[in-house]
């Protein structure tokens, strides 16, 4: 990367590699940041998705195969990393939702698991993985899938669209509608109430779609800033880089524990208060 | 950072996943986590259980050593006492024997003085008779008949 401005490796660090429709019609990778905003919706950012669903397997399979093996008797090593994981969420669910449901838990634990190994990735090395690829000829590389606004997001709507569902489901189509236009204000003279109804709406459909944006980008932004603070740290020279990657690597494991941590409560709030009747 | 279909991507990716930690991840592990917290305090369970009916069988165990001594110093008693009621007999039974082996010997020894004193009766009769009959016929010698008497006199 010899050659390059500060500016060119820092762009360089944070584009994708962007598969879709060019502007002359062809499909194919994206050569630059500019060619892959004039795809528009119908591109794919291959790296964050496959490293996303690679991490995700990865915790899947894992997670499967000690549970495949698991004994009620003495547990071994993996076994007993894998129950102080599940028993961890599990303490957290029953904290935080008092509602019966199957689905909650293994939400929470792959929410947990999933956006941890994603963070995880930003303590590999910068310009390590990236490296790798340029010299299979492949030149945007971005290795740490919640650093993109795409994946955060597409992870905060599901929580969203099960969120709604499930508001639906417990208090069917009339109580959810009531829930929008009925709250915060109220009245018993019924005037009051139909003037008051597209108050409540306006303020509750902001607060309901504040939920699944501040979930995501909540997310994003934590690691999209230190991504860019290894970013900045990998263009002083080689032998002051340590002095400062270190401190801010170490400082970082709490920052993508607890980034995974709060996604995986605020998942668990929403869905406790989808559950509860008014 | 343009946001595009990798949105949609990453919900797909996200349900399956989901689905497939509630079908397949999560049930085993926490099953065999429940059933080993079942395990663990039934167990703690009967070390208590266990505990108890030790002290119970320490109790019991006492107590039937208590009673053993009491039954082994009550026939220990009771069995002095016999001895000595034994010896006591014997003793009584020996001095019985003694008094009635003394009372059969004293009126043996008085059947022997009896009979030897009827018999000496006797021989004193006939020795009399025969004195007397010595004198009769031999009255007119009065030498003779001091003489046979003095004779008398010696045999008696």
């Amino acid at each position: 990367m010899a050659g390059e401005s500060s500016s060119e490796i820092i762009k360089h660090h944070l584009t994708n590699l962007t598969y879709g429709q060019k502007v002359d019609g062809s499909w194919g990778f994206a050569e630059n940041s500019v060619e892959a905003s004039q795809m528009g919706f119908w591109a794919f950012n291959v790296d964050s998705l496959s490293w996303s669903f690679g991490l995700g397997a990865l915790f899947l399979f894992l997670f499967w195969r000690a549970g495949k093996r698991a004994t009620t008797g003495i547990p071994g090593g993996f076994q007993n990393f894998v129950e102080v994981i599940v028993g961890f969420v599990d303490t957290q669910v029953k904290d935080g939702f008092h509602g019966r449901s199957n689905l909650i838990a293994p939400l929470a634990l792959t929410v947990f698991c999933w956006v941890f190994l994603m963070n995880l990735m930003d303590l590999v090395p910068i310009d390590f993985v990236p490296k790798l690829f340029a010299l299979m000829g492949v030149h945007y590389m971005k290795i740490v899938p919640s650093t993109d606004p795409n994946i955060t997001l597409g992870m905060s709507l599901s929580v969203f669209f099960l969120v709604i569902f499930c508001s639906i489901k417990v208090k069917g189509i009339g109580g959810f509608i009531g829930e929008l236009t009925l709250h915060p204000f109220n009245s018993d003279n019924i005037f009051v109430k139909l003037i008051l109804i597209p108050v409540n709406l306006v303020l509750e459909t902001i607060n309901l779609l504040a939920k699944p944006v501040s979930l995501g980008l909540r997310l994003f932004g934590n690691m999209y800033a230190g991504e860019m603070i290894f970013i900045l740290i990998s263009l002083l020279p080689w032998f002051v880089q340590w002095t400062l990657s270190v401190p801010w690597a170490i400082f970082h494991i709490l920052v993508i524990t607890l980034q995974a941590f709060v996604f995986m409560v605020l998942t668990i709030v929403y869905m406790s208060m989808a559950h509860e009747d008014h | 950072m343009n946001i595009n279909a990798t949105i949609l991507g990453q919900i797909i990716a996200f349900s399956i996943f989901v689905w497939f930690c509630m079908k397949f991840v999560w049930p085993p592990v926490i099953t065999a986590m429940r059933e080993r917290q079942d395990k663990i305090a039934s167990g703690l369970q009967n070390a208590d259980q266990a505990n108890r009916d030790l002290e119970l069988a320490k109790e019991k165990a006492a107590e039937t050593l208590r009673e053993a001594k009491q039954q082994a110093a009550a026939l220990i008693e009771q069995a002095n006492k016999r001895a000595n009621q034994l010896v006591d007999e014997a003793k009584d039974q020996a001095r019985a024997e003694g008094e009635r082996l003394k009372a059969a010997a004293q009126s043996e020894i008085d059947q022997e003085l009896n009979r030897a004193k009827e018999t000496l009766r006797t021989q004193v009769a006939a020795l009399s008779i025969a004195g007397a009959e010595k004198i009769l016929s031999a009255s007119v010698d009065q030498a003779a008949h001091s003489k046979m008497l003095e004779q008398l006199a010696a045999e008696l």
